[in-house]
C-alpha cells in the first residue's frame, strides 16, 4: 500500500513536470511574438567593446532625436562578447575594437546564414598612461615590449634610466586588461606581434575607465587605454616605434596622419547587409552628425570626404 | 486516533494528492538540479580533460596563457594558490569576528538587542557581492594604500576583507544556532558550580558546540571559495603567486567569470574553464562534505 502510494505520487510528479515544461516551451515563442508586434518603435540591439560603450551610448542617446521609429539599446562586455552575441543572433550590431577574426566570421556565417558586414566608424588611439607625477614623458614600442612581453628585460623603473622618487619599490606595476577585451589583443599585437605573449603577473582590470582610475592612484603603474579616457590624474606618454624614430603624442592630427604608432580603427558589424532601421542607424553614425559625437568623446572621426 | 489517520490518508481527496505530489516534486527537483548542473559542467569539460589537457601542467604550472596565438598554456597553479590563500586569510579575519559575534548574541546580550543584531547581521548577508567588489575597488583600495603604504590597494588583503565581511553573517547565524542548541541544563549546572559567565562559555559551551562551530566556519569558507565578483574586482586579478597579504592574486572563480564570455563554445579554452569549474565543484563538495560529517557528529553525540 505504502509503496503504491509512493509510485502513484511520483508518477504524478513527473507528469506535472512534463506538463510544466510543455507549457513553458509552448507559451514563450507566442508571448514574445505578441510582445514584438505591440512595440511601435523597433529596438536595435547593440553590444560589444568596452572601449566603444560610451561612444555607442552617446550615439544611441542622440539618435532618439533623429527618429522615433527606432531606439537603440546599448551594452558593453568586451569585443569578444559582442561578436559572440552576433554569432548567436541576439544583437543587431556588434561593436568591436578589433577586426573580426576569420574563424568568428566563418562561425557567424554558418550559424546565422548571413555574413557579418564590417563598418569602420572611427579611430581610437591607445594611449600609454602613467601617474601624473611620474618622471617619464615618452617611451618606445620596443621598451613597452620589454615591459609587457614574456621574458622581457624591463621590470624596474631604473631599467628605463629614471629614478622614480614616488615609487620606493622601483618595480613597474603593469596594468593590463582582461583577455575578453579588444584593447588587450590590439595592444599585444601592436607591441609583441603574433608570436610573443604578455608576461603573467600584470593587473588585469575590467574596463577602460578602471585602468585610468587605478593608474591615477598608483605612482608605480604603467598602463594602456583609449585616449578618450584621460583624466587630470594621469599623463599620456609620447610614443615612438624605436630609439631612432620620432616621438608622437596621441592627438587627433597624429592619428589621422598615421604617425602615432598605436592607433586602430573601431568597427561595427551587422549581420548581413543592413536593412531598414539598422541601415538608417549605421548611415547616421557615418554621417557628419554621427562623426561629431566621435570627436566629442575623444576618439578620432573618419576623415571627411 | 492512529487508525483514523491511516484511513484518511488512504482515501485522500484528489487535490491533496496533487499538493503532495507538488511538494515531492520540489524535493526531488533540488537533487535533479544539482546533478544536472554537475553533469553539464562535467560534459562541457570532459572532452579536453581526458584527452589533450596536461593535468600535471594544469595543477603545477603558473603559466596561464589561454589566449596566446601559438603557444597556449593552461597552468592553473597560481589560480589555485590564489583561491586558497585569499580564503585562508579571509577566514583568519572572519572566524574571530564571526564566532565572537555569535557568542555575544547568544550568551551576553539582552533578547531585545539580540533581535536587532540578528536583523543587522542578516542585512549584511543581503548586500550583493558586486557592491562589495565596488567598495573594494574604490574605498578599501585607498584605505590600504594609505594605511600600509602599499603601491596599490587591489591586493589579496583587500579581497580577504571583502570575503570576510561576506562570510561573517553565515558564520554568525550557524554558530549562534549551534550555541543555542547546547541544553540550558549545561549552563545552569556550570553556574551552579560557581563558574563565571566567561568560564561557562569557554569551558562548557565551546567544547559542547564545537562541531557546530566548526561547521559554521567550513560553510563560511565554502562561501568564500565560491565567491566571484568581489574577488574579481578587489584582488587585482593578476596571475601571481602571492608573497604576502599585499600581493595581488587571481582566483579560480574570477578567471571563469572574466574569460567565459569571450571564448567560443567548445573551444579548448572554453573546456579548460569548465575543468576549473569541475575543480571548484570538487573543492566545495569536499568542504561541504566535511561540514556535513561534522554536523552528523554532533547528532550522534
Amino acid at each position: 500500500m505504502q509503496k503504491n502510494d509512493w509510485i502513484a505520487s511520483t508518477t504524478i510528479s513527473i507528469l506535472l513536470l512534463l506538463a510544466c515544461s510543455i507549457a513553458i516551451g509552448g507559451c514563450s515563442p507566442k508571448d514574445s511574438e505578441s510582445f514584438a508586434s505591440k512595440e511601435t518603435a523597433q529596438v536595435i540591439k547593440n553590444k560589444g567593446s568596452d572601449t566603444m560603450v560610451n561612444l555607442a551610448q552617446a550615439w544611441a542617446e542622440r539618435y532618439v532625436d533623429v527618429t522615433s521609429k527606432a531606439s537603440v539599446e546599448v551594452s558593453g562586455g568586451g569585443s569578444g562578447t559582442g561578436v559572440a552575441a552576433l554569432i548567436n543572433g541576439t544583437v543587431d550590431i556588434a561593436n568591436c575594437s578589433r577586426q573580426i577574426r576569420p574563424k568568428e566570421l566563418e562561425v557567424a556565417t554558418q550559424n546565422t546564414g548571413k555574413a557579418p558586414q564590417e563598418f569602420i566608424v572611427g579611430y581610437d588611439a591607445l594611449a600609454v598612461y602613467v601617474h601624473h607625477d611620474a618622471p617619464l614623458d615618452k617611451i618606445t614600442i620596443s621598451q613597452l615590449a620589454e615591459i609587457y612581453g614574456e621574458n622581457g628585460t624591463i621590470t624596474l623603473w631604473s631599467h628605463l634610466n629614471i629614478t622614480h622618487s614616488d615609487c620606493p619599490s622601483d618595480k613597474i606595476i603593469r596594468i593590463s586588461r582582461q583577455s575578453n577585451s579588444g584593447t588587450y589583443f590590439y595592444f599585444r599585437e601592436a607591441l609583441l606581434g603574433k608570436n610573443r605573449d604578455f608576461r603573467i603577473g600584470s593587473l588585469d582590470l575590467h574596463g577602460s575607465k578602471d585602468v585610468v582610475e587605478v593608474i591615477g592612484r598608483t605612482p608605480c603603474a604603467i598602463g594602456y587605454s583609449g585616449m578618450g579616457y584621460a583624466t587630470s590624474h594621469v599623463k599620456m606618454l609620447e610614443v615612438a616605434v624605436d630609439d631612432n624614430s620620432p616621438y608622437y603624442p596621441p592627438t587627433l592630427d597624429n592619428v589621422l596622419a598615421k604617425t602615432y604608432p598605436i592607433a586602430r580603427p573601431l568597427y561595427m558589424y551587422s549581420l548581413g547587409e543592413p536593412t531598414g532601421e539598422v541601415k538608417g542607424y549605421l548611415d547616421w553614425i557615418l554621417s557628419e552628425e554621427g562623426q561629431k559625437i566621435v570627436e566629442k568623446l575623444g576618439f578620432v572621426p573618419l576623415e571627411s570626404n | 486516533m492512529n487508525i483514523l489517520r491511516k484511513k484518511s490518508t488512504a482515501n485522500l481527496p484528489f487535490s491533496e494528492t496533487v499538493i503532495e505530489s507538488f511538494i515531492r516534486l520540489c524535493g526531488i527537483s533540488s537533487i535533479v538540479f544539482v546533478f544536472g548542473i554537475f553533469f553539464f559542467v562535467f560534459r562541457e569539460g570532459a572532452g579536453f580533460l581526458f584527452s589533450g589537457l596536461d593535468l600535471k601542467e594544469f595543477l603545477t604550472s603558473v603559466q596561464w596563457q589561454p589566449t596566446s596565438l601559438n603557444n597556449k598554456r593552461y597552468g592553473a597553479f597560481a589560480l589555485i594558490v590564489g583561491t586558497f590563500s585569499v580564503t585562508a586569510l579571509a577566514m583568519c579575519l572572519a572566524v574571530p569576528f564571526g564566532l565572537g559575534a555569535a557568542i555575544f548574541v547568544s550568551e551576553f546580550c539582552s533578547s531585545k538587542l539580540r533581535e536587532t543584531f540578528k536583523i543587522i547581521i542578516e542585512l549584511l548577508a543581503a548586500i550583493p557581492s558586486v557592491v562589495w567588489g565596488f567598495i573594494g575597488l574604490t574605498l578599501m583600495n585607498q584605505l590600504i594604500i594609505a594605511v600600509f603604504k602599499a603601491p596599490i590597494g587591489l591586493t589579496m588583503l583587500n579581497g580577504s576583507i571583502m570575503l570576510a565581511l561576506m562570510s561573517v553573517p553565515i558564520i554568525v547565524s550557524i554558530a549562534e544556532d549551534a550555541l543555542k542548541a547546547v541544553p540550558d541544563s549545561y549552563r545552569e549546572a556550570a553556574e551552579a558550580l560557581g563558574a563565571t559567565r566567561w568560564q561557562v562559555v569557554y569551558r562548557v559551551l565551546l567544547p559542547a558546540a564545537k562541531n557546530g562551530l566548526l561547521a559554521a566556519v567550513l560553510l563560511g569558507a565554502a562561501r568564500s571559495i565560491g565567491e566571484t565578483m568581489a574577488v574579481l574586482m578587489a584582488t587585482g586579478h593578476s596571475v601571481n603567486i602571492p608573497s604576502g597579504p599585499l600581493s595581488w592574486i587571481r582566483t579560480l572563480t574570477a578567471t571563469i567569470a572574466a574569460e567565459l564570455g569571450e571564448v567560443a563554445r567548445g573551444d579548448e579554452h572554453y573546456q579548460v574553464l569548465f575543468i576549473i569549474g569541475i575543480l571548484l565543484f570538487t573543492i566545495t563538495f569536499v568542504v561541504n562534505l566535511i561540514a556535513d560529517l561534522v554536523i552528523k557528529g554532533i547528532r550522534q553525540e
